[in-house]
């Protein structure tokens, strides 16, 4: 039996196939799903801000892009996966709410997506799809056993990347 | 104060005394634009890490329109009103003056979204004015921000703001109900880290345990 597991805002969890790793409502948060396909074992971080480094508070390390791809790694690996095997999916980085004066918080998913990606590579993980941007919320589902990240919109459809 | 597991009592009441207010009065303004009566539930004061509020707000994949404003001045915070995309549109159609059931919630025309708008700008500054009555703090709204889409989603990026602080948040919810036709929507006040003590100082009761 396969089950569904949670994941929630600033929160990182590891899974085997033939389990399912799901997030629902991300905005301006980057759902950033990697895997070990030949071991099967994967994980699925909710991360809201890109750098832990100007943070006050950097406790909670599935909430900022650097700490988070650190931590998938390090429970990646503890979990039996081989670090030089890892691949990405991510999707998130919307841009939800229209000001007519923009400030640059209203940035941030574009800012996080950009965070991400550039600490996938300095950590050597291959990106292999995205589905960041535009101005709508996605929930996804990273299925492990396939690698496949099914991205359900309101209005803008649904795809399998 | 990070450490909302310190607030006394005292201070806990204080809080949902000034939301109750500050809603009441709401209430009253959302009242006489629509003109029905407007009713609205005792406040509630959640202290929640960032993974646990889109269930104050009926779940991370629900449907919502979210009105938000940031709040600066004294003590900034932020101010959200969600309301489920169908009471949307019914509220919609009692602000337009067209006949229930005539909006259609995926066709909102700028004029339909401007009128939400308004009514964001309504119930911060109304709620926002019963606070600066009792606390003789200085708050001051900015233009409302509109999004359509999941709960969570629209939580993310206001929620990201207080993240870089943060790792829980103060919500103070008070729901505003239609007579007898069931809820129109919650109102939130989300006091940004370090707001939260300036508020009770200024209430009085600024004193930790």
């Amino acid at each position: 039996m396969s089950s569904i597991i949670q994941v929630g805002m600033a929160d990182l969890k590891v899974a085997r196939a033939p389990d399912k790793l799901i997030t629902m409502g991300l905005g301006s948060c980057i759902g950033i799903c990697v895997v070990d396909r030949a071991r099967k074992v994967g994980c699925l971080a909710h991360i809201m801000l890109p750098s832990s480094l100007q943070a006050k508070n950097n406790q909670i390390r599935a909430k900022f892009a650097d700490s988070a791809v650190e931590m998938l790694i390090e429970d990646l690996q503890k979990a039996g996966a081989s670090a030089s095997s890892l691949v990405a999916k991510i999707a998130g980085g919307a841009q939800m709410f229209k000001f007519s004066g923009q400030s640059d918080i209203l940035k941030i998913g574009e800012r996080n997506a950009q965070a991400v990606e550039e600490c996938l590579e300095k950590n050597r993980i291959k990106l292999l799809a995205s589905d960041t941007g535009g101005n709508y919320g996605r929930t996804i589902t990273f299925d492990i056993e396939t690698g496949d990240l099914l991205v359900r919109t309101i209005g803008h459809g649904e795809r399998v990347i | 104060m990070e450490d909302f597991d310190k607030l006394s009592i005292l201070q806990l009441d204080a809080l949902m005394e000034i939301a109750n207010i500050g809603a009441g009065n709401a209430a009253t303004a959302l009242a006489k634009l629509i003109n029905a009566r407007i009713d609205m539930s005792v406040p509630r004061i959640d202290i929640k890490s960032f993974a646990q509020v889109p269930d104050l707000m009926g779940g991370a994949d629900v449907p919502v329109v979210g009105l938000y404003l940031k709040v600066s001045g004294d003590a900034p915070a932020s101010i959200l009103f969600i309301l489920a995309i169908e009471r949307a549109a019914a509220l919609v159609d009692l602000l337009m003056g067209r006949e229930n059931g005539t909006t259609n919630h995926e066709g909102f025309s700028d004029m339909d979204v401007s009128a939400l708008m308004e009514v964001g700008n309504i119930l911060s500054a109304t709620y926002l004015g019963a606070l600066t009555i009792f606390t003789d703090l200085k708050f001051y709204p900015s233009v409302p921000a509109i999004g359509m889409d999941m709960a969570g989603a629209l939580l993310n990026a206001i929620l990201a703001q207080l993240g870089e602080v943060a790792d829980q948040v103060l919500v103070l919810k008070t729901e505003l109900k239609r007579d007898g036709q069931g809820v129109v929507g919650d109102f939130f006040l989300l006091p940004d880290p370090g707001s939260l003590e300036i508020i009770l100082g200024a209430l009085g009761v600024g004193e930790l345990e």
